[in-house]
C-alpha cells in the first residue's frame, strides 16, 4: 500500500465555494432558543481547510483585529493536527468558540481572502468554531499552577474585554478578581447575545477555564457604587485595575410614544430573555410580554437578535424597520439571512416617527415615513430623506428600539479624575490602554463605544500586556 | 453571603429583613435601593434600603407580600437563610439639604424608606414633622422609631382606628395649616399616594420630593425599563433617581407602566399559590404548574 502523506489528498472533490454550515430547519428553530448552526463535522472542516490557497502573504490575517495566524491554523486542520490548530488559535484569540460564532467575518478576515475574489472565501469563522468546539470536547489537562505573582489585579466587568484581560493576566501568574454587577458573569455575551447564536454552555466553559487558571469571579458588585474605584487600590489592595464595563446604555429615538407599554429597548428585551430566561416563564419568574406583531427599529446585530427572539417568543409577524437601505445594514450577513429564513420581514428606507397607543397606554402602531436616499452624509453613507406625504402606520403590539448603546457613565461619574470623551467613552492612552488615572486601564466598548466582541477581546489582551509590563518595570 | 440575620413581621403582609452584606452597608446612603433575587430563577426586584448599619454590616429591607416574589420571600426568607443575590446600593442618595422645617410623609410600606431621610434631616437640625398613613391600626409599624426622629408625628388611618381618620394628604393639609413655613415635603408610598401628595403641596408651592418605584431589570441604567417622564424629559429611575421633584413627575404614565406585566404577575402568583397549597397538603405540585 502506498504511503499516504495526508489522507485529505485522497479527497475526491475540491469545492470552489464555501462549505455550507449545517443548520437547523428554519421553521423548527424559530420555535426555540437552541443554537441554529450545528457546526462542521470533521469532514466538513477538512474539505474547507483544503480550500485555503496557502498564500505567500496571508492577507486574511490583516483583516483580523487580533491578527490570528489564520493560514497556520487552517493548515493544521488540513493536516489533521487539531491540537496544534487549537493552540495556535487560542494563543492569538482567547475566545475562539465565541468569536467563531459572532465575529463579522465577511467584513474582516473573509473579506481579504484571495478565494473571495473568484469563489467564496475560506470559511474562517466556521473553522475557528470547529477547532474551538473540538477543543472543548477534549479532556481537561493538568490544572495550571496557582498564581505566583504578588501584585493583585481587579477587572471591572466580565464581558469579552474583561474575560480576555483576566485570562491573559492569570496566565502570567497574577491573582485576578473579576467584579460583575449582574448576578451572572459574561456581560453582553450573557445578557445580549441570544442562546440560538451563542449558547450559555460555551460561555460557562470559558468562564470555568478562567476559574481553573485561578481567576476569582465576584458577582453582584457594582464598582463605583458598592466599592469605589479608589477603594480597590486603598482598601482592597489591588495594584492595577482594568475597566471593561462595555457600552450598555440604550439610546432612545426621542419620538412621541416611546414610554407606552409594549415599547422596549433591545437591551431590556434581550436581557429579559437571555439573562432572566423569560422564555421559560412561568418556570422562570421574569416575564416578557410579546404580542403577535413586533417591530424592531435598527439594523445591527442586536436588532437581528431582538427580531429573531421576538419570533421565538411567539410573534407571528416580526419586522425590522430601518431608515436607511439594505446596503447600509450593519448586521452580520449570516444573521440577516437567518432572519429572512425565519420569516422576518425587512422594511428598508422607513423612518419611524411616532409610536401610537390606545387609551390604556398600550402600543397599537408605529407611524413611519418612507425615505429615499439623498446626498452622502458625514458618515459617507447616503443620507435618507423623507418622501413627502408618505406617512403610514404599521399595526404592531410591540416596538423594540435597537438604535445603539453608549458607554455606561456610572463608574466615570463616581470616580474623580477618570476622564471621558463628550460621548461617554473613557479616554485612554492608545498604546497601553491606560486611562487618565495611573494604573487604571480600560478597553472594549467602554472605550470605543459599541463595537465587536473581537475588538473588545483584542483590547483586553493588549491591556493585559501593558499591565504586565508596567508592573514588572515598577512604573 | 446575603444571609438574613433578623426578621420582624409587622402584619400579615409586611415584614422586615436584616441582610448581611458589609460592603454594601458601608456604601449605602439614605434614599438608595438594592436589587434582590430570591433564587436563581427569580426576578430581580428593587427594594429601598430602609436602614443600614455599618457596625453590624447589614442593610434593612421592608417588604410587602403582594406578588409572587414577595409572597415567596415571606414564606422562605427566615433567619439563617440567605438571598440568592443582593446588589447595590443603586440610585442617587437623597439630597438632604439645609432645611429648617420639613414634613416626611410615608404611606404604608413607604414609611420604611422615608425613615432614614427623616433621621438625616433631624441630625442636621431641622424641625421634622412625620406624617405616616396606614389602612388601619393593625398595619402600623415603626411608630416609635419614627417618633424618635420627629418633632411632631401625625398618624393617619383610613378607618380612623388610630390617629386621624383620613389619608396622608389630610395629614399634610393639617400640617401645612399649623406650619405654613414647611420648606420641603418628602413623600414615599404607593404612586397614587405620591401623586396626591404632590397635588396637595402644589398650591402652597412647597418643594415635594418623591421616590419612584418603577419596574426595572438590572438597576444600572442598562435596560431602560424604569424610564419615567419628569418635567417632560425621559429619566432612568435607577440611575437618575429614584428621588424626583413630585411636581414634575408624570404619575399617570408611571402607574400605567407599573401595570404592564399585570397579567403575567397574576399568572405567576396563582401558579405559585396553587403549588404552595399542594405543598401544604403534602401533595405533588399540580402538573400544569
Amino acid at each position: 500500500m502506498p504511503a499516504v502523506r495526508g489522507w485529505y489528498e485522497l479527497m475526491p472533490v475540491k469545492r470552489t465555494d464555501k462549505t455550507p454550515m449545517p443548520q437547523r430547519d428554519a421553521t423548527d428553530r424559530a420555535q426555540d432558543f437552541d443554537e441554529v448552526n450545528e457546526g462542521y463535522c470533521f469532514a466538513h472542516a477538512m474539505f474547507e481547510a483544503e480550500r485555503c490557497l496557502r498564500c505567500q502573504d496571508p492577507v486574511c490575517m490583516e483583516g483580523c483585529p487580533v491578527r490570528i495566524p489564520i493560514s497556520d491554523f487552517v493548515h493544521a486542520i488540513a493536516a489533521g493536527d487539531l491540537p496544534r490548530a487549537a493552540s495556535i488559535l487560542r494563543t492569538a484569540n482567547p475566545l475562539p468558540a465565541i468569536c467563531g460564532r459572532v465575529c463579522p467575518q465577511e467584513s474582516q478576515c473573509e473579506l481579504k481572502c484571495h478565494m473571495a475574489k473568484r469563489f467564496g472565501p475560506v470559511a474562517v469563522g466556521h473553522l475557528e468554531r470547529f477547532v474551538a468546539d473540538w477543543e472543548r470536547s477534549q479532556p481537561l489537562g493538568e490544572s495550571p499552577p496557582p498564581p505566583w505573582q504578588s501584585a493583585r489585579i481587579a477587572v471591572v466587568g466580565s464581558g469579552p474585554a474583561g474575560l480576555v484581560c483576566a485570562g491573559q493576566l492569570a496566565r502570567q501568574g497574577y491573582p485576578v478578581t473579576v467584579y460583575e454587577a449582574l448576578h451572572a458573569p459574561g456581560g453582553v455575551l450573557r445578557y445580549g447575545i441570544p442562546e440560538f447564536r451563542l449558547p450559555n454552555a460555551i460561555l460557562d466553559w470559558e468562564i470555568d477555564a478562567l476559574k481553573r487558571l485561578g481567576v476569582e469571579f465576584i458577582n453582584n458588585v457594582i464598582i463605583g457604587k458598592t466599592i469605589a474605584l479608589d477603594d480597590l487600590f486603598d482598601r482592597h489592595g489591588f495594584s492595577a485595575v482594568f475597566i471593561g464595563t462595555g457600552a450598555g446604555l440604550p439610546k432612545f429615538l426621542g419620538i412621541p410614544g416611546e414610554n407606552l407599554n409594549g415599547v422596549y429597548s433591545a437591551n431590556e428585551f434581550l436581557t429579559r430573555i437571555n439573562l432572566m430566561q423569560a422564555f421559560q416563564f412561568p418556570e422562570a419568574d421574569t416575564p416578557l410580554k410579546v404580542g403577535k406583531r413586533v417591530a424592531v427599529i435598527g439594523s445591527g446585530n442586536t436588532a437581528m437578535d431582538a427580531v429573531r427572539s421576538a419570533r421565538r417568543m411567539g410573534a407571528e409577524q416580526a419586522l425590522v424597520v430601518y431608515r436607511r437601505s439594505e446596503a447600509e445594514m450593519t448586521a452580520r450577513v449570516e444573521e440577516y439571512h437567518h432572519a429572512i429564513e425565519e420569516g422576518v420581514k425587512f422594511h428598508w428606507l422607513t423612518n419611524p416617527v411616532e409610536v401610537i397607543g390606545d387609551d390604556d397606554g398600550w402600543v397599537t402602531g408605529l407611524k413611519s415615513l418612507r425615505m429615499e436616499l439623498g446626498e452622502p452624509d458625514e458618515s459617507g453613507r447616503a443620507r435618507p430623506v423623507p418622501i413627502e406625504g408618505s406617512e403610514f402606520v404599521f399595526p404592531v403590539d410591540n416596538v423594540v428600539l435597537s438604535i445603539g448603546t453608549t458607554p455606561n457613565p456610572l463608574l466615570a461619574k463616581t470616580t474623580p479624575g477618570l476622564a471621558t470623551h463628550s460621548w461617554g467613552g473613557l479616554v485612554v492612552d492608545e498604546q497601553k490602554g491606560e486611562t487618565s488615572r495611573r494604573r487604571v486601564y480600560a478597553g472594549g466598548d467602554a472605550v470605543t463605544g459599541a463595537a465587536t466582541v473581537i475588538l473588545a477581546a483584542g483590547a483586553g489582551k493588549s491591556a493585559a500586556e501593558a499591565i504586565h509590563q508596567d508592573l514588572s518595570a515598577g512604573l | 453571603m446575603y444571609k438574613i440575620l433578623a426578621r420582624e413581621d409587622f402584619s400579615d403582609v409586611t415584614f422586615l429583613l436584616e441582610v448581611h452584606y458589609p460592603m454594601l452597608a458601608k456604601a449605602a446612603k439614605p434614599g438608595q435601593f438594592v436589587i434582590v433575587m430570591v433564587h436563581a430563577d427569580g426576578e430581580r426586584i428593587p427594594l429601598t434600603i430602609a436602614d443600614f448599619s455599618i457596625e453590624r454590616g447589614t442593610i434593612t429591607l421592608v417588604v410587602q407580600a403582594v406578588g409572587k416574589t414577595t409572597r415567596e420571600m415571606q414564606q422562605t426568607c427566615k433567619v439563617g437563610t440567605a438571598l440568592y443575590a443582593v446588589v447595590g446600593p443603586m440610585g442617587m442618595p437623597s439630597h438632604v439639604g439645609e432645611r429648617k422645617k420639613v414634613a416626611c410623609v410615608g404611606g404604608g410600606l413607604g414609611v420604611a424608606p422615608v425613615y432614614p431621610q427623616a433621621r438625616a434631616f433631624k441630625q442636621r437640625g431641622a424641625y421634622v414633622i412625620g406624617i405616616i398613613g396606614f389602612r388601619n391600626k393593625d398595619l402600623i409599624f415603626w411608630e416609635d422609631k419614627f417618633a424618635s426622629v420627629c418633632d411632631e408625628l401625625i398618624i393617619c388611618t383610613d378607618d380612623g382606628s388610630a390617629g386621624i381618620k383620613g389619608l396622608v394628604t389630610d395629614g399634610i393639609a393639617k400640617a401645612i395649616e399649623v406650619h405654613p413655613d414647611i420648606e420641603e415635603v418628602i413623600a414615599i408610598g404607593p404612586p397614587v399616594m405620591m401623586k396626591f401628595c404632590a397635588d396637595a403641596t402644589r398650591p402652597h408651592d412647597i418643594k415635594t420630593m418623591v421616590s419612584l418605584n418603577p419596574i426595572m431589570v438590572d438597576g444600572t441604567g442598562m435596560c431602560g425599563g424604569c424610564r419615567v417622564s419628569v418635567g417632560g424629559e425621559m429619566k432612568f429611575c435607577c440611575v437618575d433617581g429614584p428621588d424626583f421633584d413630585g411636581h414634575q413627575v408624570d404619575f399617570d404614565e408611571l402607574m400605567s407602566r407599573l401595570a404592564r406585566f399585570k397579567g403575567e404577575e397574576r399568572e405567576a402568583l396563582e401558579r405559585w399559590t396553587r403549588n404552595e397549597n399542594c405543598r401544604l397538603m403534602g401533595e405533588e405540585p399540580h402538573p400544569s404548574g
